[in-house]
């Protein structure tokens, strides 16, 4: 029975969590990494058992667990979904959180709350397979808020300090926005398609009209820039590097954050519709990419560095998603999930060894003493400058070229003149966070050491992917990846677009990322930090957003509970409250005088009432 | 010559509305209860016209009850009537006024 | 003649039912009742209710009145009204409401239908037939009834014992 296949790799995950919930503070520390890993290692290998059936790069396979909803005409079945890009996200998901679950097991050795730590890590991966293998959107959204709330538990993981606390509740408020515009979209769809069923939707998407399809796609897509930190929601991913090193690595990196562009890919056809969103999710990708990479540029918290990259390759994604290169961008998914994991990771071996000092400018000379950490930080880092023949270089380079290609001169051109843009930023502060940390001199009076061997594997396989990932979508070496996906989505070819200019695109992109890393060299080598003047203090300002916020929404928001609480409630609520209290206690102040105590006054009341019934029975 | 039911209905309203004069007026319990008697009577006056009347018999049967549960009230009331007078030395019902709110 | 006699008994009822609530004394009161009892029973054979007529002089004439007095007796002197009347509005309102509702007894009595009375059937009132009603239709009732008699002494019973205080009781001899 292949068809239940996709459901164990959910299960799992789902068993891990179970156990290690519910028995994990009874089990040693190392036992419960232990059903941590293994439980993720196990949905690994279905998930490769599983793509061997040729019937998944066929149709896919649909598993009906069992009718959710039945209303009449309308059902929503409980059903997964594999097919060639279900099982590409289910293998990426399994494999990297397989990865970070072992680092996990070095990287918070000590700590007391281990069990809980791989729980909450289980459940994850559990509600993140089950949004990627989902068969219809309800199914999705079950698993979407999962990874929400994981992500919340996560965040604030270390819930007694404050920050964590606070950044935890940050990033579930921020989501909620998105989730509502997602909800309101998936429910449009329910009552204008009466169907939510992926393969359905993408059998019918032809017949859905535009003006509907409009609405409900940017809906989704409000809940795509909500879980997939784009602007302006992105506000949540920088301060949910509060959390774990590993969590960040697997949830606000490589995972959970792409399930916007996992979801945009999923509803492909739909998204074909609405010309209008397509241009809007290009817009939004290339404005994000180039603003998160400017303020990376001054950030001096080497997580925050990783986590505002983070969103401007999220950036890059929904640009590729735009400009309608779905392949192109799950290929960039790809590739920046081992890439960006990768230098999560090696930024926690850092923190690890530094006793949690993750502020660049405390930091730099690591490099001899963290051999293996270096080199994996300047394998990722040469990923994601887009340093050529790595795996970033390849699938950077495919989103400049289909950005250039759908581009019809005058305004569109600016979608690609971001994107180079972007590269070239990204490959300066990359370089910037390489050389403050790892060069010398150092900035500290530790004497860090490298990181065991549970936390160095990984990243040595990390780094193997991030270094060679390229193949899967480099011409040369037949891109496989990208053919399945093209076939997938009924795309001609995605390496080669029709009349592009490659190898001169590919020239500009490449000699965009060398010169930021030139530039980089030049600015930062030996020194301390530069200022970078008015610009820098601009990004410093994240561009005002925040400010923006602040006086927008933080403000309005504060004067309005202000209100609710001073006035309406203390005055209008429980004026209300103590008045009717007091009604009644003056009421019945007056009517205790009635109760005389005296026999015949309630005889006499009797009698009045009698003669009263009387007259109305003799009138009537 | 037949009296009319009227005149016995009369006789019966008349003794009734004395009956409750006592109750509403007199402070005396033992008063008090007797004017009860006396309300209780009047209804049975009335009982007994109406079988009279109507020819039914369960009208006469009706007072036999009244009278037995008359009987029984007036047993448990002077009892009553003397743990009162125990306590509080008293059968001026005015002066039991416990219950005042 | 059945005339006078109603006339005779009517007038003993009513002047006795104004003894009863308008006496000093509780006595007078409770002699006027008898009186009121009596012309009751009188009337009670003119409706040809002869059963209801000695039940009346035996029980409530025989047993209740008794019982009464036997109170009064035993409270002997200090049954009067204290003479502060503390309810001022008592009497008036109870004058006039009474006032009201006995016109509109009457009105109703007076305007009704259905005056004829009907002549009674041969042995309609007497012991036989209201026994054989008693005991046929009404034998679950009857039964009720005696079941409230026990009831109501039991209660007597307790709520007429002397209260014995617990320090008193230590006096007590001590049950055989």
């Amino acid at each position: 029975m292949p068809g239940s296949v996709s459901g164990l790799i959910v299960l799992f995950p789902l068993a891990g969590w179970l156990i290690n919930g519910l028995a994990g503070g009874r089990l040693p520390a190392r036992a419960a990494a232990m059903i941590g890993s293994a439980s993720v290692g196990l949905a690994f290998v279905v998930s490769v058992v599983s793509i061997l059936d040729p019937r998944v790069w066929q149709d896919g396979i649909t598993t009906r667990l069992f009718t959710w909803i039945d209303a009449g005409e309308f059902t929503v079945e409980a059903s997964l979904l594999m097919d060639p890009l279900s099982a590409l996200m289910a293998l990426l998901v399994s494999g990297v959180s397989f990865l970070i679950h072992v680092y996990s097991a070095g990287y918070m050795a000590g700590d007391p709350a281990q069990s809980r730590y791989f729980a909450y890590l289980n459940l994850f991966v559990a509600s993140m397979l089950l949004l990627v293998l989902a068969g219809n959107l309800v199914v999705m959204f079950v698993g979407w808020e999962l990874v929400g709330l994981c992500s919340y538990l996560l965040i604030g993981f270390w819930f007694e300090r404050e920050r964590a606390a606070n950044a935890g509740r940050k990033a579930f408020v921020v989501n909620r926005i998105g989730d509502a515009g997602f909800l309101l979209g998936i429910l449009l769809l329910a009552v204008t398609v009466n169907s939510l069923d992926f393969v359905n939707l993408s059998a019918s998407a032809e017949s859905i009209a535009v003006p509907v399809a409009t609405a409900a796609t940017l809906l989704l897509f409000v809940g795509a820039t909500g879980k997939s930190a784009q602007l302006p929601l992105y506000v949540w991913l920088p301060d949910a590097m509060e959390g774990p090193t590993p969590v960040s690595a697997l949830i606000h990196a490589a995972t959970m954050v792409t399930a916007g562009v996992y979801m945009i890919a999923r509803l492909q056809a739909l998204f074909f519709r609405a010309e209008v969103t397509l241009s809007v999710i290009a817009a939004v990708g290339a404005l994000t990419a180039f603003f998160a990479a400017t303020v990376a540029l001054v950030e001096h918290d080497l997580k925050r560095v990783l986590a505002y990259s983070t969103i401007s390759q999220l950036g890059y994604m929904f640009l590729a998603m735009g400009v309608a290169a779905a392949p192109v961008g799950m290929f960039h998914l790809t590739t920046h999930a081992f890439f960006k994991a990768l230098l999560f990771l090696a930024a926690g071996s850092v923190m690890h060894a530094m006793h949690d000092v993750i502020d660049m400018r405390r930091l730099g000379g690591l490099a001899r003493p963290m051999r293996w950490t270096a080199l994996g930080f300047l394998i990722g880092a040469a990923a994601l400058a887009g340093f050529p023949l790595t795996s970033g270089f390849f699938s950077k380079d495919l989103i400049l070229e289909r950005a250039f290609a759908h581009a019809e001169g005058g305004l569109t051109l600016l979608l690609w003149i971001a994107g180079v843009l972007t590269a070239f930023v990204t490959a300066l502060y990359i370089t910037r966070a390489a050389i403050l940390t790892f060069a010398p001199p150092p900035s500290h009076q530790d004497h860090p050491h490298e990181a065991p061997p549970t936390m160095t594997w990984p990243m040595a396989a990390l780094a193997a992917l991030a270094l060679g990932g390229g193949i899967l979508g480099a011409q040369a070496a037949g891109a496989p990846l990208l053919h399945a996906l093209d076939a997938f989505f009924h795309v001609e070819e995605s390496g080669a677009a029709k009349s592009v200019p490659a190898l001169a695109l590919t020239i500009v992109s490449a000699t965009a990322a060398l010169l930021g890393i030139l530039a980089g060299f030049g600015l930062y080598r030996g020194r301390r930090d530069v200022s970078l003047g008015a610009l820098g203090n601009l990004f410093r300002r994240q561009w005002f957003v925040e400010d923006l916020y602040e006086v927008v929404i933080v403000e309005p928001s504060k004067r309005l509970a202000h209100f609710l609480a001073g006035t309406v409630d203390l005055q209008i609520i429980d004026g209300t409250v103590n008045g009717v209290a007091a009604g009644f206690k003056r009421s019945s102040a007056a009517l205790r005088r009635v109760q005389t105590g005296y026999v015949r006054n309630y005889a006499a009341v009797v009698l009045a009432g009698t003669v009263l019934l009387l007259g109305y029975w003799l009138t009537r | 010559m037949i009296i009319p039911a009227q005149y016995y209905l009369t006789i019966s309203a008349v003794l009734f509305t004395l009956g409750m004069v006592g109750v509403l007026v007199r402070r005396n319990a033992l008063v008090i209860f007797m004017s009860i008697e006396l309300m209780l009577n009047s209804v049975n006056l009335t009982f007994v016209t109406f079988a009279r009347q109507l020819a039914a018999i369960e009208g006469q049967v009706a007072v036999f009850f009244v009278v037995v549960i008359a009987a029984v009230e007036v047993v448990v009331g002077l009892a009553i009537i003397i743990a009162i007078f125990r306590t509080r030395s008293t059968v001026d019902i005015d002066d039991v006024d416990l219950l005042r709110g | 003649m059945e005339f006078v006699v109603f006339v005779v008994a009517a007038a003993g009822a009513l002047a006795g039912g104004v003894g009863v609530i308008a006496s000093r004394t509780p006595v007078r009161s409770a002699l006027s009742l008898l009186l009121v009892l009596g012309n009751l029973a009188v009337m009670y054979l003119l409706l040809s209710a002869q059963f209801i007529a000695a039940l009346q002089v035996i029980v409530y004439a025989g047993a209740i009145v008794v019982l009464f007095l036997f109170v009064i007796m035993l409270l002997h002197m200090r049954t009067g009204e204290g003479r502060v009347e503390k309810l001022r509005w008592q009497r008036p309102v109870s004058y006039v409401l009474s006032g009201v509702f006995l016109s509109a007894l009457l009105w109703a009595i007076w305007t009704g239908t259905g005056t004829q009375v009907a002549t009674s059937p041969a042995g309609f009132g007497t012991v036989e037939s209201v026994g054989r009603s008693l005991f046929t239709t009404f034998l679950l009732p009857f039964e009720i009834a005696s079941v409230v008699l026990l009831v109501g002494i039991i209660a007597a019973v307790v709520v007429g014992r002397p209260v014995v205080p617990p320090s008193a009781r230590a006096h007590l001899p001590p049950p055989e």
